[in-house]
């Protein structure tokens, strides 16, 4: 009973000490494809800070930008480039947005291995994905009918693909949405028809075979140099060059400690 | 007499407290529904019930996004309908051969068997669909998509199976020795006893462990994620893919933000699918009420 006690207190203790010391909060608010590499880089740092809170809303990159502007965010987080509109906003408010490039994106599609067709460009990919070749003796393969696989229409990686490659078209109602890129990559494999994109880590998997888009293949090397044409950053804005406690936090998130979060989140790191 | 009292005081604990265990669960079902129905509600301020239930787009994250649940409608209502066609019949057969035909000793090794496909997750089940059968449909049957309406319905009806076996061979059993020596009495075989006097004898346990069996079907929900495809589409085929109304809610919700136009659009998927299965269930209820077998004399 009083071993219950005493560990009753030394938890009570414990915590009252914790709310004592978390006295800074950064916000962060923005673009919900940067949440999942933010939520991990973010526990660590709390983690490894105790006296730090993070808090993240994720609700769109304009979302971001817009809270930026009106001084409600630390740090923006945007899937893509901040606009000229939103700089001269922002300039209006006395704020000066900063930008800091934490990851690279790139989705690389994915075919069976038994598939002849090595390469195709993004035209082709968009008309695939909305449902206008249907055949792959159209695209110089063997023949027989395409199986669209796609991720399921709230994931980031199928928001990037309709931005990037089916520039804001729907994809047709006949693709197989799957929960995730690890089902993707399964489909894709089990299947000499199909057809899917999945960002870079899944697409090391053997089982499935990446496609050059319009000659270029999809790898580190190449999102680097920029020559690769599905890819993007993941950015941070801030106010000012980042400094104080969120200018330490996105610090951390370019230490190789960050950076290797940012893989495990399937994005690629910028160092 | 003290003692007495006593006793008659413990008693009522006793019964208090058994009174409140079991009403755990209707207070917890309460809850549920009450809390399924203020999230699925709002949904019908931005969409018609008709445009929801009728609209054949599913494009829940679009700019301009649509929101009409009926090919994942008729994907539920068509995988629920091919796996009851495959498990009713292999479910009732499995159960008269056990309880009526099968020696005592193939019952004892066939039954525990039966029951243990019941308690394969279904998450196995599945991985099983994706991976063995549905490239074995594609080599086979040079079909296109493996993953398709066919092979959720075969998955679920291993589900279902179990299900109906065991509350058919119940009621099967539950059939009163008397009626089937009169019959063989008479000089009915065994089959035409079995036919004419065991099964009519039984139906109302056997509707209801059909019925039982749908009603796991429509709700099962990891199967279909991984086995039927998940493209929006009504099926024009058994060997096109679907998306049941339970993949979407399970695919989806993670990601949807919280308490937006998707968000509620999904609880009232889960409304809907709710509604079914307890449709189902109260049919059940109601069969196996208003058929009882009380006696011989009933018959």
């Amino acid at each position: 009973m009083k071993k219950i006690i005493y560990s009753l207190a030394v938890l009570l203790m414990s915590l009252s000490v914790v709310t004592a010391q978390a006295d800074t909060t950064i916000t962060v608010k923005g673009s919900t494809t940067v949440q999942p590499a933010m939520q991990k880089v973010a526990e660590a740092y709390m983690k490894a800070k105790p006296g730090v809170n993070i808090s993240i809303s994720a609700s769109g990159s304009g979302d971001g930008a817009k809270a930026l502007i009106d001084k409600s965010t630390d740090i923006a987080m945007m899937s893509r480039e901040i606009k000229e509109g939103e700089i001269k906003q922002a300039n209006g408010n006395g704020v000066t947005p900063k930008l800091t490039v934490i990851a690279f994106d790139c989705i690389v599609p994915v075919v069976n291995p038994a598939n002849k067709v090595k390469d195709l460009t993004p035209a082709q990919l968009k008309d695939i994905y909305t449902g206008k070749v249907t055949d792959w003796k159209d695209l110089g393969g063997d023949a027989g009918k395409i199986v669209v696989v796609s991720r399921d229409s709230s994931s980031g990686t199928y928001e990037f693909w309709g931005e990037h490659v089916l520039k804001g078209e729907r994809v047709f109602a006949g693709a197989l949405l799957q929960a995730s890129s690890g089902a993707v990559v399964q489909t894709v494999a089990k299947n000499k028809y199909a057809v899917g994109y999945v960002g870079l880590a899944y697409a090391q998997n053997k089982e499935v075979k990446p496609v050059t888009v319009s000659g270029v293949v999809g790898s580190v090397a190449n999102v680097l140099n920029k020559s690769y044409p599905v890819t993007r950053t993941l950015n941070l804005y801030t106010d000012g060059e980042p400094k104080g406690e969120p200018g330490a936090f996105i610090t951390f998130f370019l230490s190789p400690e960050g950076q290797k979060l940012v893989a495990a989140s399937d994005y690629v790191p910028v160092k | 007499m003290a003692s007495a009292k006593d006793r008659q005081g413990k008693e009522r604990v006793i019964k208090a407290f058994f009174f409140g265990t079991a009403f755990i669960s209707v207070v917890v079902l309460a809850l549920i529904m009450l809390f399924l129905f203020m999230e699925g509600l709002p949904t019908f301020r931005f969409i018609s019930p008709g445009h929801f239930l009728f609209g054949s787009d599913w494009y829940p994250t679009d700019e301009n996004p649509d929101f009409g649940i009926f090919p994942l409608l008729m994907g539920s209502v068509t995988v629920t309908a091919l796996s009851s066609l495959i498990a009713i019949p292999l479910g009732i057969m499995t159960a008269i051969y056990l309880a009526e035909i099968a020696t005592p000793r193939v019952r004892e090794v066939i039954k525990p068997m039966v029951e243990l496909l019941a308690s394969l997750p279904s998450v196995v089940i599945g991985f099983f669909g994706m991976v063995v059968v549905a490239p074995f449909l594609q080599n086979v049957l040079d079909i296109p998509v493996g993953l398709n309406l066919f092979n959720a319905a075969l998955m679920l009806a291993f589900m279902s199976v179990p299900t109906i076996t065991s509350v058919s061979e119940d009621a099967i059993h539950s059939v009163p020795r008397e009626l089937r020596e009169a019959s063989l009495a008479l000089g009915a075989t065994q089959f035409e006893t079995i036919a004419k006097v065991v099964i009519p004898a039984s139906l109302s346990g056997i509707s209801t462990a059909v019925i039982l069996g749908m009603s796991r079907a429509i709700g099962e929900t990891m199967v279909v994620l991984m086995v039927a495809g998940g493209a929006a589409l009504v099926p024009g085929s058994i060997f096109d893919p679907i998306r049941p109304m339970p993949s979407s809610i399970a695919a989806e919700m993670a990601e949807a933000p919280f308490r937006s136009q998707h968000y509620y659009a999904l609880f009232a998927i889960a409304i809907v699918l709710f509604l079914m299965t307890f449709l189902f269930n109260l049919a059940a209820d109601y069969i196996s009420n208003k058929h009882k077998q009380v006696g011989a004399a009933t018959l």
